[in-house]
């Protein structure tokens, strides 16, 4: 009896907050039929909008994830004083609001910032423009290669590096022969993540981008501009792309997802 | 409190874990299922319990069918192999439970509980956790756990079979003297003979989902009903189409007309007692066991000759 | 009695010149992205001296988003930690068809760009939505933007806990004479708690900083409607950033100090695992 209850107010709750509204968006875009809504995404804004969201996350995502790949190896391998501040920090853009991030930049790199002065003599623009976009994103993207690839370098041990380390490989070889193989499908896992948080990002880049149309806007500052100017087709269109990009991160997470959580 | 368990019939998926089993355990008993992995005797107890329910079939308590009756209205008291220890809770805690459940009074609560932890001897740890406690300390916890509501059966799921040898055996024994003060009928599942021979009253041995044979220990050692139980029971050799046991086997440094020549290929001295190994004269390996003294008296060496005649042997059809 | 080779001194230095470079390059890129930046937010929120900071945290306007915010992010913990561990029940311990979609899409919100996600919430919930519901600039609006983008994380650190629960502690209750009811009073639910908290955690840490998903919804209705990030762009818009600094400290020092008491409440939940 109750298990018909806990399943009723289980998938209702999912419908109510989740489903329902992003089914409705799916809906309200092709509405008017596809022609509109591809118009609407095709414009010069957008595909520009498109293009530079994609060169961002084509600079944060490897960074990332060699960084990630590294400082797992860091944290899991070796012992070195601050290790603890070393997770902490990884962990920090987790809890940080995009908005106090992308302030932080501003404040380091903007006119009056820190590096402020010395960039602008050397002619270099990096809030309102490109390179600051990068480094927000690069910042809230940050943890998720390395939470998942340190719990498998944690539960494969060392052994058998030793292993290949008896029989004559160098670091470097065992690195790519034995460790990188070990933990390719979390290092997947967390470059779909990465990605999907760098497609995503909008708040931090809202604050550094100056939303200068057609030149420091992603996708979704573009979704915003566009609904502030009741273009809806064009912003539930833009969604929608963002939306699709959603759920083929969330297949990809389905393929890579880490074993234990999979088991039924 | 008798039990009487017919016909349970229990498939998990295409897999037929019990086929048509019948028991019946007298009431004070201390009955042991034996069985290979895979041969139903979990299973039985657990649709004992009330732990799983059977396609077919009826369990009765003491006469009363509770066959369509929840596991927690049976008043079965059950251990498992792993402990099922309320890791959470203390030691007093995790033995208090059934009783607070049944909201007896605080004080009756304490009372019992401390005489429980007094019995199985772990009163000084008792308001430790599962995790600081020993594999045998947090068993006899659970024994605890299940006799404080004062169960009319208790059955035991392969008590000792996380423990190691050690523990083992000192625990089996000391069910036994439990047993013995208490008188609970008590069902206990197994898959070490040697554990069902040395404390149970009465040995059920299963095997595939099915009874095999029901007696005393000594029945199934002596009189067992057909070859498996013959050789799950003790160890056998096999001669043809007779089974016998290796301390039937007669070792004469002289044949009798009834003897078979052998080649002594290995001695192993067991303390006690001596293990030989033979190659017959018609190729056929087989081992005897004889006290040490007997093999002195051959004079028994590798390569020597002796002749072998089978004392007792059983023949099944 | 054999003996012992005399154990090798551990030192804290790393295991091989590979390990020392790892750490160098891992701290390098940590501080060049996370520790700047953050140094130079709480140096800016000092600028102004300490009366400038005070007065900036105490502007009624900061503490009324302030305390909007902090409200709706409890209660939105509170609808999770129920929500949440219903829904990690009904995809472990049930069986229907869909599951592995509904298990699939739960991940969602981590996927959605946020302000895709307002945008869908308006679409349904708002003037011109399908129902009949019109939320939008109003509280309502800002507690169901931020179920949508917390609605993952107690589902996710429940379920693997409820993966592994010893079902025998279950069975040795039932034994003992326990109802359903009673068993996961006294078995399961505090076996899950701590994992309940860690998924509160991480949606009170998403919650208090949201930004994306409130924006249009809400409407930003000074004193009303506005949430702390909300504020904080607001005063960075209009070139203040020292008063933006200020209270993202504040939210920061806010955030750790929960973060911090829900940890200790945690650890004390498991003491008995590490007894």
């Amino acid at each position: 009896m109750h298990r018909w209850g806990l399943r009723f107010l289980g998938l209702s709750y999912l419908l109510v907050v989740l489903a329902a509204p992003v089914g409705l968006v799916f809906w309200r875009t092709f509405e008017h039929g596809l022609g509109p809504a591809w118009d609407a995404v095709t414009t010069p804004a957008a595909k520009h909008a498109l293009l530079l969201t994609l060169e961002i996350a084509a600079i944060a995502v490897p960074a990332n994830t060699v960084f990630g790949v590294i400082c797992a190896l860091a944290i899991v391998r070796e012992r070195f004083p601050g290790k603890g501040i070393v997770n902490a920090l990884v962990d920090l853009p987790l809890a940080l609001s995009p908005i106090v991030v992308g302030l932080a930049f501003l404040l380091l790199y903007g006119r009056n910032g820190w590096f402020g002065s010395w960039l602008a003599e050397h002619g270099v623009q990096v809030v309102f423009a490109f390179p600051g976009m990068v480094l927000v994103t690069i910042f809230v993207s940050l943890p998720f290669v390395v939470r998942e690839v340190v719990p498998v370098l944690r539960e494969i041990g060392t052994e058998q590096e030793q292993a290949a380390e008896t029989l004559g490989a160098s670091p470097f070889q065992t690195f790519r022969r034995v460790t990188l193989p070990a933990i390719r499908w979390a290092v997947a896992y967390g470059v779909v993540l990465t990605t999907a948080r760098a497609l995503g990002e909008f708040g931090a880049v809202s604050v550094i981008s100056g939303h200068v149309v057609g030149k420091t806007e992603t996708m979704t500052l573009h979704v915003e501009e566009r609904f502030q100017a009741f273009d809806y087709t064009a912003a539930y269109a833009a969604s929608v792309v963002l939306a699709l990009v959603a759920i083929a991160t969330l297949v990809l997470m389905s393929l890579f997802k880490p074993k234990e959580e999979v088991r039924r | 409190m008798a039990i009487v368990a017919r016909n349970v019939t229990k498939h998990f998926g295409d897999f037929a874990a019990l086929e048509d089993a019948s028991i019946e355990v007298p009431s004070g008993s201390l009955t042991a299922l034996l069985g290979p992995s895979g041969s139903g005797k979990s299973t039985l107890l657990r649709v004992i319990a009330g732990l799983e329910t059977p396609e077919t079939g009826t369990v009765e308590l003491d006469g009363v069918d509770v066959s369509g009756q929840a596991a927690r209205k049976r008043g079965v008291g059950f251990v498992f192999q792993h402990y099922a220890a309320f890791k959470h809770m203390t030691v007093r805690e995790n033995v208090a439970f059934g009783l607070k459940v049944r909201k007896r009074p605080r004080a009756e609560i304490r009372k019992r509980v401390d005489e429980l932890l007094e019995l199985v001897q772990i009163a000084g740890w008792a308001d430790n956790y599962p995790a600081q406690l020993s594999g045998g300390q947090r068993q006899r916890m659970a024994l605890a756990r299940a006799l404080a509501v004062e169960p009319k059966v208790l059955l035991l799921d392969e008590p000792f079979g996380a423990l190691d040898a050690r523990v083992r055996k000192d625990l089996r024994a000391w069910l036994r003297r439990l047993h013995d003060e208490m008188h609970v009928t008590t069902i206990f599942v197994t898959h070490d003979q040697e554990e069902a021979m040395d404390i149970a009253d009465q040995i059920v041995l299963m095997n595939h989902g099915r009874i095999e044979q029901v007696g005393e220990p000594r029945e199934l050692y002596e009189e067992p009903a057909n070859e498996f139980v013959m050789t799950f029971v003790g160890p056998v050799n096999r001669l043809g189409e007779s089974f016998v046991r290796p301390h039937d086997l007669e070792l004469r440094d002289e044949p009798n007309g009834q003897t078979t020549a052998g080649r002594v290929e290995r001695i192993v001295h067991l303390g006690f007692e001596v293990r030989v190994e033979l190659r017959l004269e018609d190729g056929r390996d087989v081992w005897a066991q004889v006290t040490r003294d007997e093999a002195e008296e051959l004079e028994l060496a590798p390569g020597g000759e002796v002749f072998v005649r089978p004392r007792r042997a059983k023949i099944f059809s | 009695m054999t003996t012992r080779a005399a154990a090798l001194p551990r030192s804290s230095a790393a295991s091989s010149p590979g390990g020392g470079i790892a750490i160098g390059l891992a701290t390098a890129y940590l501080s060049l992205i996370v520790i700047l930046p953050l140094a130079a937010l709480v140096w800016q929120s000092g600028k102004a001296g300490r009366g400038g900071f005070w007065d900036a945290i105490t502007d009624p306007q900061a503490v009324a988003a302030l305390k909007l915010t902090l409200f709706v992010s409890v209660a939105v913990c509170l609808v999770n930690a129920v929500m949440g561990t219903i829904v990690a029940w009904i995809l472990v311990r049930d069986r229907f068809r869909g599951q592995g979609i509904v298990n699939a899409i739960i991940d969602l919100p981590f996927a959605l760009p946020t302000i895709v996600a307002g945008l869908t919430l308006l679409a349904l919930y708002g003037p011109n939505g399908p129902v009949g519901v019109n939320i939008a600039f109003s509280r309502a609006a800002v507690l169901l933007a931020l179920l949508f983008v917390t609605l993952p994380f107690v589902i996710r650190t429940v379920q693997p806990v409820l993966l592994e629960l010893d079902r025998e502690m279950e069975e040795a209750a039932t034994s003992l004479g326990a109802g359903p009811l009673t068993t996961f009073r006294y078995i399961v639910f505090p076996n899950l708690f701590p994992a309940i908290l860690s998924g509160v955690a991480l949606a009170f840490a998403r919650a208090i900083g949201e930004f994306g998903s409130v924006v249009l919804i809400s409407g930003n209705l000074p004193f009303e409607t506005e949430v702390a990030s909300v504020f904080i762009f607001g005063r960075i818009e209009s070139g203040d950033p020292a008063s933006a600094a200020a209270v993202s400290v504040l939210l920061l020092v806010i955030t750790f100090a929960l973060l911090l008491g829900i940890g200790a409440l945690r650890r004390w939940t498991t003491r008995h695992d590490r007894a």
